[in-house]
């Protein structure tokens, strides 16, 4: 796909990808061999009818296609830009075989691109439900709880999504940086779930300003728990105080949600050195590092405990970063972050790793070098390691089974937990996952909700 | 709490509150942009979100004697927990600290439910000249109270705990990091406290003041102090243009 230039959109945070134009979507499209099969709706986990919505693109009948998408997908933009389709849909693509595999994504960006441009064409209608209808909650108004409101209210149900933050979208919204998913883009989408009868409150706090049980006596019959992942990982080395480090949460916060990044007109500040290590190398780590590039850091470093075959991100994120300068110092374990006297960040000191045995996730386990400390000059150190539960709701709800990490237990086709009424799904139960997986979860909800609600 | 589209999200305490009328007070001081955009706004004019409350409630039961020490603007949480305290039947002393005469705040709110409130002021011009801890050494050596509240800037709190940590005394600070979200999801208002990380905004606000480690906090307080200049420039040179207000 046409992309921006790496040296140009350093300095911007415009979109990198430019995606297709008509032609080069129907030429895509037309690639497509309709196999009877469809493997690759088996590898949607929102159940996408792929081949459908590729054939109506062939044909230029793009009103159906949009429509075969959202069927069973609304919030086809932000998928079709941050879905890890290499490991899905396309992957398990017949042409894969041949190494061309069909670009599923782009065509699902092509085409809701198309309809956001071509509002008028499509007919968008409120099936909210009657006020006899049951009341279902969701907490949470990322892809999970965005995806379960949807379909529940598809279904004929009344229902409130309550977010905590001011702005829908989740991680949407406070995590993926405007040049890989525009802002805009999410508010498109969030307003088309509105508009078609689902009741949204930001600034909501299930767990401070109601408990689930408040929500009961308010005659609501069922609960998804959607919060996600929300409470930075540290690594408790010496050092991780100092002023110049941040959580990747923190640091894509202000950035996104709080747009730093147009400071001062936007008020809320960030500190951007000119080198810059960030701890880890899945997405996250990828997006802070990216960002920090384009707030004018002249050298962004990836460290990671392990080597690029274990990295968690996407493999074309990854080539982005590489494309755009960020060194990779792989086999690297920080062990302290010195300082100066005011307390900003000097030094990273690190030391370097083997591969040993596989662990527990399958990948080979890092193992640490005796004697081979070293250290790099940085002024801001951004730790990307993972997130845990946020124990904010969950502490609130007696008799709500976790797990040994503090995150729901949950069924994971089901979405069921040891609370009849409560479902949950999404990164507070699987921990750190994909915007995919977690609108997986938001459906096979929606469906548990609906049978336990009918029963 | 966010005034506008561009403001930033930041924590105050609420000062007093009224379940019935739906409202609630807030006291803030306007020194930097988001304070000087709320105490801007006029009756009638909106603040874009407001979420709360946040953080873990004060207990104000079964304590027996405490001593609030409020510092500046400080004073305005200490009111709600003073308050809280003697509706709890506890035994309150009230220590306000200010720079000077104009800065004292809430002295006549808080002497209708505590008659033993003391004033001090750093230039004399009104109360008792000096710092909120010369009052609260000549109190402890009196009387031992079972809790001390401390409510201010960080190197008050730090002075107070300092001071009664040699006593034994039991000491609560409330803690005023630097927030974004107010959810423990950004982590960054992380404070060291005996030994190991915490989140202020979820952990606390209130924290054993002789574990709290506030040299740290005195030094992460200030991690954008030029950023916030800058912002302040640029806010007043939109009020000069008449482009806020």
């Amino acid at each position: 796909m046409r992309e921006q230039d790496p040296k140009q959109r350093i300095k911007n945070f415009n979109e990198v990808p430019y995606g297709y134009n008509k032609e080069e979507a129907m030429a895509e499209a037309a690639r497509c061999l309709q196999c009877k099969t469809q493997p690759c709706v088996q590898g949607c986990p929102v159940e996408i009818d792929i081949p459908g919505f590729i054939l109506a693109i062939k044909e230029e009948r793009f009103s159906d296609s949009i429509k075969i998408v959202k069927a069973t997908n609304n919030l086809p933009a932000v998928c079709g830009r941050v879905c890890p389709q290499e490991d899905q849909c396309e992957k398990v693509c017949v042409l894969e075989k041949a190494g061309k595999p069909i670009n599923i994504g782009a065509l699902e960006r092509f085409i809701s691109d198309w309809e956001r441009e071509n509002r008028s064409e499509v007919n968008k209608e409120n099936i909210a439900a009657g006020e006899a209808a049951a009341k279902v909650a969701v907490i949470g108004a990322g892809p999970a709880g965005l995806t379960c409101a949807s379909d529940l209210n598809k279904m004929g149900y009344k229902v409130t999504i309550f977010e905590a933050l001011h702005k829908p979208g989740g991680v949407l919204a406070y995590g993926i940086p405007e040049f890989r998913l525009p802002k805009n883009i999410v508010t498109d989408e969030v307003d088309e779930i509105e508009a078609s009868g689902v009741e949204l409150k930001n600034n909501y706090i299930i767990g401070k300003i109601k408990k689930i049980e408040d929500l009961r006596e308010d005659g609501y019959k069922a609960f998804f728990i959607a919060s996600g992942a929300g409470l930075p990982y540290f690594m408790n080395i010496p050092g991780e105080n100092l002023n110049g480090v941040y959580s990747a949460n923190e640091f894509l916060t202000r950035v996104n949600l709080m747009k730093a990044y147009l400071f001062p007109r936007y008020d809320t500040p960030i500190n951007v050195g000119k080198k810059v290590a960030v701890v880890g190398a899945g997405n996250v780590a990828m997006d802070s590092a990216r960002s920090a590039l384009r707030l004018g850091a002249e050298k962004v470093s990836i460290v990671y405990r392990r080597t690029e075959q274990e990295m968690p991100a996407r493999i074309d994120e990854i080539h982005h970063a590489q494309e755009e300068g960020i060194e990779f110092h792989l086999l690297t374990s920080p062990v302290q972050i010195s300082g100066d006297e005011t307390g900003e960040v000097t030094k990273l000191v690190c030391l370097k790793n083997k591969l040993g045995e596989p662990d527990s996730s399958g990948r080979r386990r890092p193992i640490s070098i005796e004697g081979s400390e070293f250290e790099m000059e940085m002024d801001t150190v951004i730790i990307a390691i993972g997130n845990g539960p946020n124990p904010v709701l969950l502490e609130t709800i007696d008799g709500l089974k976790l797990n040994k990490w503090g995150n729901i237990e949950a069924n994971e086709e089901n979405c069921e937990t040891s609370i009849e009424d409560i479902f949950a799904g999404g990164d507070i139960v699987t921990g750190a996952a994909t915007v995919i997986a977690a609108m997986g979860a938001g459906k096979h909800a929606a469906r548990s909700i609906d049978k336990f609600l009918k029963s | 709490m966010r005034i506008n589209e561009e403001g930033e999200r930041f924590p105050l305490t609420m000062y007093d509150w009224d379940a019935e009328k739906g409202t609630a007070t807030v006291v803030c001081q306007a020194i930097g942009v988001s304070t000087k955009k709320l105490c801007a706004l006029n009756e009638g004019d909106s603040i874009l979100d407001v979420v709360g409350p946040l953080g873990h409630a004060t207990n104000t039961e079964d304590i027996g004697k405490v001593i609030c020490v409020g510092g500046g603007v400080g004073t305005a949480e200490a009111y709600p927990i003073a308050k809280g305290l003697r509706k709890n039947g506890n035994d309150v002393t009230v220590i306000i600290g200010a720079r000077n005469k104009d800065l004292v705040i809430c002295e006549e709110s808080l002497r209708k439910f505590c008659d033993k409130v003391y004033v001090t002021t750093d230039d004399g011009t009104y109360g008792q000249k000096g710092f909120v801890t010369d009052v609260l050494e000549k109190l402890i050596e009196k009387d031992t109270p079972d809790l001390v509240f401390a409510i201010g800037p960080a190197i008050m709190m730090k002075m107070v705990s300092e001071m009664t940590r040699k006593k034994h005394i039991k000491t609560l600070v409330s803690l005023n990091s630097i927030m974004i979200d107010g959810t423990g999801m950004c982590g960054g208002c992380r404070v060291q406290y005996d030994g190991e990380v915490k989140f202020a905004c979820v952990d606390g606000p209130e924290f054993d003041g002789h574990k709290v480690d506030f040299d740290d906090l005195t030094r992460r307080g200030k991690r954008y102090s030029d950023k916030e200049k800058k912002a302040l420039e640029h806010y007043e040179e939109k009020c000069r243009m008449g482009l806020e207000k």
